[in-house]
């Protein structure tokens, strides 16, 4: 490790603090939008002036929005999440264990897509404009258009309803034996996977199509090597960073994907805690969850350049 | 132009498929056996001669309901991608032509929009803004908005720097006729071919929020939302939820398809290597 890759890492994760700042800004504004007053949509129409007076007090309402946003953010890192106004539980106590539940499921769905998407891509490119490629490009535009409940309630009728394998409603609980988890998320897990499958093998087939037409590919081709040895030897290792990058742009599509798996298998993650208090217009929560889920996204992109640059030489030392 | 003869299969079908569900969405009283809240048979009554798809969770014929949800689904989103489309593309446009503190001001803010998943910008969002139509295709429209302005911006950047352009900027003519008589009618071709990417975006983005029960609202129904109305009954076996998501899937696949034709289409007509 040299010193300019570290100089470049501590850059990109300085920019990447950065845009998270800007991003609480724009959370805590997307907040504050409403032309008229939050205690007010909360509450509804119907509400006494004595009930506004004191949601407006709860909230910090009567101080000026930058000084609630300075407030908010204060409590965000000191770890004081605020309380939830519809059950006047603490944020960051709720939110714990299913942050815990949301990375477990997205975890399993991330350990079984990436390997089968390079492998399916690969295969695509090996055998391409065969029926193997024709094929699988075909499944894969077919299910970028499927719906998420689609795939998910499709699961749940044959596999959970007609054949009775695996539980319908993922319920787990603190000191499950793992083993039993494993059960419980296997209908999400294979969801989750099943929605960004498709899409990472079609940019990873992209990606390593991109390096098979460079000039040291014909080379390769022209000194008699075998089609697997060229994508081993001389494509795949050039295609390492874009392939790294579409699997963690992919990893963020698992984050939206995770809401609604969530909300469709009844499982205690993150996902449904936001939707639940989105419904229940639980501002600080939504807020909170909002925030956590940006900056697990912006800090998948970090990473992806972060490996971009570590992989590839020439990024290594900028001209 | 267009050679109606050689459309390929797949094109073909996405062709007749989209028109269908347009024609049903556009028809949909003079289609629908039944009115959209009546009230007909059995709770999740099976699929018979008199209800072709079964009932519903409230005994509502679904076949109906199937048939006034495309017009709300397709209505929605029609408008969300409309919506998109004109404020993404005029704002790229502009942003290419003017340049300067403009170009940089809203490139950095559409980067920052972006920074935060689509999906969870709207829940936060929606969790203050009242549930009307009006705020959805609001909402849709412009947080979609931002993938347009990418591309047009990139698309014009490209011709704002070509000859012709140079020509009118020199003739005397205002920033007005350079976006919409010098680059619009060049920048159609790519921008088509998105606008089926982001209709489709546009029909499972709304199917989702109204799944997650934060989109379209009862008596109102939409596929995302009769999903939501029907789910309970996957448990017992009693596949209604399956049919309205179904539809979403059979609409996004057959958009799809044209849009990939015309795509391929389009970069055949530009010397490009189709598919590649």
């Amino acid at each position: 490790m040299s010193s300019p890759i570290l100089k470049l890492i501590a850059q990109r994760v300085a920019l990447g603090l950065l845009l998270l700042l800007a991003v609480s800004v724009l959370i805590f504004a997307g907040t504050q939008i409403l032309p008229g007053d939050v205690a007010q949509s909360i509450l509804g129409q119907s509400a006494t002036p004595q009930a506004l007076a004191n949601l407006r007090e709860e909230l910090g309402l009567n101080a000026p929005a930058y000084v609630r946003y300075f407030r908010w953010l204060g409590g965000v890192l000191t770890g004081d999440l605020g309380t939830a106004l519809s059950s006047r539980q603490d944020i960051a106590t709720a939110i714990g264990g299913r942050l815990w539940n949301t990375l477990f499921l997205a975890f399993w769905a991330a350990i079984v897509s990436i390997p089968l998407a390079i492998i399916l891509g690969l295969l695509a490119v090996r055998y391409r404009n065969g029926w193997i490629d024709k094929t699988i490009s075909g499944l894969a535009l077919a299910s970028t258009s499927l719906p998420e409940f689609f795939v998910g309630y499709l699961l749940v009728y044959f596999f959970a309803v007609k054949w009775q394998i695996f539980p319908g409603i993922s319920t787990v609980y603190d000191g499950m034996p793992f083993l039993e988890r494993m059960k419980a998320i296997a209908l999400p897990a294979t969801a989750l996977t099943l929605v960004v499958l498709a899409h990472m093998m079609r940019m990873t087939r992209a990606a390593i199509l991109n390096v098979m037409q460079s000039a040291y590919i014909e080379t390769a081709e022209l000194k008699g090597l075998s089609p697997f040895e060229i994508i081993r030897k001389h494509a795949f290792p050039n295609a390492i960073a874009p392939v790294i990058n579409v699997v963690m742009l992919n990893l963020a599509f698992l984050i939206v994907g995770v809401v609604v798996i969530e909300v469709i298998f009844v499982y205690p993650g993150m996902g449904q805690y936001l939707v639940d208090h989105v419904a229940k217009r639980d501002v600080p929560v939504v807020q909170a969850v909002g925030l956590i889920f940006a900056a697990v996204y912006i800090g998948l992109n970090i990473i992806a350049d972060i490996a971009a640059i570590v992989a590839n030489p020439r990024l290594r030392h900028p001209k | 132009m267009l050679d109606l003869k050689h459309i390929p299969l797949g094109a073909a079908i996405g062709l007749i498929l989209t028109a269908l569900f347009l024609i049903t969405a556009i028809f949909a009283p003079l289609i629908a056996p039944y009115g959209l809240g009546e009230i007909v048979g059995d709770v999740w009554a099976p699929m018979s001669s008199q209800f072709l798809l079964g009932t519903d969770n409230l005994g509502r014929d679904l076949l109906s309901r199937m048939i006034y949800g495309a017009r709300t689904t397709i209505f929605i989103a029609v408008m969300a991608t409309a919506l998109s489309f004109s404020l993404g593309a005029i704002l790229g446009f502009t942003a290419a032509v003017v340049g300067g503190w403009l170009d940089t001001g809203m490139s950095r803010f559409v980067d920052l929009l972006m920074a935060i998943p689509t999906l969870i910008f709207a829940l936060v969002v929606l969790s203050v803004l009242p549930s009307t139509l009006l705020t959805l295709i609001l909402v849709m429209g412009i947080l979609d908005a931002t993938r347009v302005y990418r591309l047009s911006r990139a698309v014009a950047v490209d011709i704002n720097v070509m000859d012709f352009v140079e020509a009118a900027k020199l003739r005397g003519e205002g920033n007005g006729w350079i976006i919409f008589r010098e680059i619009l009618p060049n920048a159609l071709s790519p921008l088509i071919s998105e606008l089926g990417l982001r209709f489709i975006y546009a029909v499972l983005f709304l199917s989702a929020l109204s799944f997650l029960g934060l989109g379209v609202q009862p008596p109102d129904a939409d596929w995302g939302g009769m999903v939501k109305e029907n789910k309970d009954g996957i448990v017992f076996g009693i596949p209604a939820a399956l049919i309205p998501a179904a539809a979403i899937a059979a609409l996004a696949i057959s958009v799809n398809l044209v849009a990939d034709w015309v795509l391929n289409r389009t970069t055949d007509l530009k010397g490009g290597r189709g598919n590649g």
